[in-house]
């Protein structure tokens, strides 16, 4: 890929406040036209990096590109860039209309051309009914149309979206979810969308990155993120429930611990010097194998059931294996109840192994 | 869950229903309504005592009875106090000194609201190096008695040559107004959602441009609040008055003590009254129209800060 396909580049970013550092050493690229996801816990520097992007926040050192211009030190409105925000930020007294030509008016566009690009920023969003309302008068949804419509009249090269879904009920947040992937497919504009929530990341993201202490953890589709994570912290992060963790050795090309022994034949290693030292085996619940399939699995075993949780669509199992916790997935028919003694099977060719001590991916 | 055939359905089950019924004479209403009628009383009665006296000719003050009311209402003592009064050589009543009232009032309020709702402003959304020192001698200012600052006020004037004109107790009323409006515009400003300020700046819009065309729209109630403060504490002022003018000058509180205080001839309580009354009628016209706002006000800016 050349340079020139990337949209926005940031490099050696650093954000200090007084002593502490939000953001260290940050790198990332981001390609024309991709849907960036940047997802974390609260405190992790999203938002904050989003914000460094957006020319809100002065950083303390390293620089920021879009579109191969330097804007480290430029306004954010000389950037190419537009912002929504999780609290609509829509200005109050101002109506639909006002809210969507405020930056045209701002930026001195020709009287016609804000009508139009307004006229067509309302029929992509199907807002027209609303223009001539204030904000107080829309409900939570529309609001946050008006505040997508507002980064949209502007026509910007890079969308910037901070938790916009947030501040909307579930059900309010699974419709706009699909229409912001229906309008990044129309407009193919580059987006970056910070969320807390992983379920958006996964389903909106062309790549995720996920943050932590000021710093990208992983950077990769929601596919290698899910499968491959590279460290602990993306495996415990990524999937609800989270991802059985399991401490132990390798011996003899076999995970041991816990009374386990787990043959690693279909395992892809990533890295050569497979060590002897401390290890950790993760095994997603829904690699857990039950029922008819535990007989195909080369490693088995017999554990207790603890919790059983019903959710319709499928079982959460909690059970324990003498001292360790186990978390897995069966039919949403399965008759299971607490007390239970039930065999279950492993698939390792699915599993990450990972370093005990470095936490990274083996 | 009841089904049909259960014995309690289509029969209405005995015992209370709805909502409880409240009595009106309860012991809580007696003594909440009576407390708040002994208090209004006490604080209005001085108000009726004013009205009544200030509408009674002087023989019928010399009866004695304070709180009777008027036999025979006059307006005279009214007249008397608006445009004959005496003070020193002048006898054109308070109609001067509420001439001078108003011209110290109103350049105040405009110089001390703009500036100051500009600073709360600077200080709430465009944090500058040092912003915080510079705000926390501002607040310092609003805590050192002004006692101690009116003799250097007197040479800094004598200097700039205001002494004694309206322009120089304006520039003290603007200047002493600023900690607290300053204070009063950051908090409200730091109170409204930061985003609606970055949206803007996203926007393309600058210092000024979210200023007024952002910051200014939502911010009313606090401006009324502002203009509130401000009206009320030039318009009652008498130090500064006193000191920074001269007769010709002096505000209408200032005149009015020297009607009320004057110790030649008769004390005429009908038109000090009326002085009085007159010259209270300005923050009391204030409160009355804006009472809804400054309440709104002082509650919005009170949320953050």
């Amino acid at each position: 890929m050349n340079i020139n396909s990337h949209s926005v580049e940031v490099r050696d970013l650093d954000l200090h406040f007084g002593e502490v550092k939000v953001l260290q050493e940050l790198n990332i690229d981001i390609h024309e036209g991709e849907f960036l996801v940047l997802l974390g816990s609260s405190g992790c520097g999203k938002s904050t990096l989003l914000n460094c992007i957006a020319g809100l926040l002065d950083v303390t050192d390293g620089q920021i590109f879009i579109k191969g211009q330097n804007v480290t030190w430029k306004e954010p409105s000389d950037r190419g860039i537009g912002m929504v925000f999780q609290s609509y930020a829509l200005y109050p007294q101002m109506t639909v209309e006002g809210n969507l030509s405020f930056g045209l008016k701002n930026a001195r566009v020709a009287r016609d051309e804000i009508a139009k690009r307004v006229a067509r920023a309302a029929e992509i969003l199907q807002i027209e009914p609303l223009l001539k309302r204030k904000p107080g008068a829309l409900s939570g949804g529309q609001r946050q149309r008006v505040a997508i419509g507002r980064a949209l009249v502007r026509d910007v090269d890079v969308f910037l979206f901070d938790e916009p879904l947030s501040n909307l009920d579930a059900k309010l947040r699974t419709d706009l979810r699909v229409e912001l992937k229906r309008l990044h497919q129309q407009l193919k504009n580059t987006m970056i969308y910070v969320t807390h929530d992983q379920v958006e990341a996964m389903t909106l993201a062309d790549r995720i990155a996920i943050m932590k202490g000021g710093k990208i953890m992983q950077l990769g589709s929601p596919d290698e993120i899910y499968n491959r994570p590279q460290n602990i912290y993306v495996a415990g992060f990524i999937g609800s429930p989270a991802m059985n963790m399991i401490e132990g050795r390798i011996d003899n090309g076999h995970f041991a611990g816990h009374d386990l022994s787990l043959p690693l034949d279909g395992y892809e290693f990533e890295r050569t010097d497979h060590h002897a030292g401390p290890v950790a085996i993760g095994i997603r619940p829904e690699h857990v194998l039950t029922g008819d399939a535990v007989e195909t699995a080369a490693a088995q075993a017999e554990v207790e059931v603890q919790i059983v949780e019903k959710l319709g669509s499928d079982t959460l199992v909690h059970s324990t294996l003498g001292s360790l916790n186990l978390r897995f997935r069966m039919d949403g028919l399965s008759r299971v109840t607490e007390g239970d003694r039930l065999r279950i099977g492993f698939d390792t060719s699915r599993a990450s192994l990972f370093d005990a001590v470095t936490e990274t991916r083996l | 869950m009841v089904d049909a055939t259960s014995p309690t359905a289509g029969r209405i089950l005995e015992g209370p229903r709805g909502s409880k019924p409240k009595s009106r004479l309860s012991r809580r209403n007696i003594f909440l309504y009576g407390t708040l009628l002994l208090v209004s009383i006490y604080y209005l009665l001085p108000l009726y005592v004013m009205i009544v006296t200030s509408l009674k000719g002087m023989p019928e003050i010399r009866l004695g009875n304070i709180f009777a009311p008027p036999v025979e209402i006059t307006f005279e003592p009214w007249v008397k106090a608006w445009a004959e009064a005496c003070t020193g050589i002048n006898c054109d009543g308070l109609s001067r000194g509420f001439g001078n009232s108003v011209k110290i009032l109103i350049p105040s309020l405009i110089l001390s609201i703009s500036i100051a709702s500009v600073n709360g402003y600077a200080l709430a959304n465009w944090r500058f190096k040092g912003s915080e020192v510079f705000f926390t001698i501002l607040i310092i200012g609003a805590f050192i008695p002004y006692q101690t600052m009116l003799y250097p006020i007197v040479i800094i004037l004598r200097e700039i040559g205001l002494m004694g004109s309206l322009w120089g107790l304006v520039l003290v009323h603007t200047v002493f107004g600023m900690p607290i409006l300053t204070l009063l515009f950051r908090n409200y400003f730091t109170s409204l959602p930061e985003e609606l300020f970055k949206a803007a700046r996203v926007d393309g819009a600058g210092f000024w441009g979210v200023y007024f065309r952002v910051m200014l729209p939502m911010s009313i109630p606090i401006f009324v609040v502002a203009m509130i403060l401000q009206v009320t504490g030039i318009w009652n002022d008498f130090l500064f008055g006193v000191i920074y003018t001269k007769p010709e000058t002096y505000p209408m509180t200032v005149q009015l003590n020297n009607i009320v205080n004057s110790v030649q001839g008769i004390k005429e309580y009908n038109v000090n009254m009326a002085a009085t009354l007159l010259t209270g009628l300005v923050p009391l016209v204030i409160y009355f129209v804006s009472g809804k706002l400054f309440v709104r006000g002082i509650a919005a800016g009170a949320v953050k800060g």
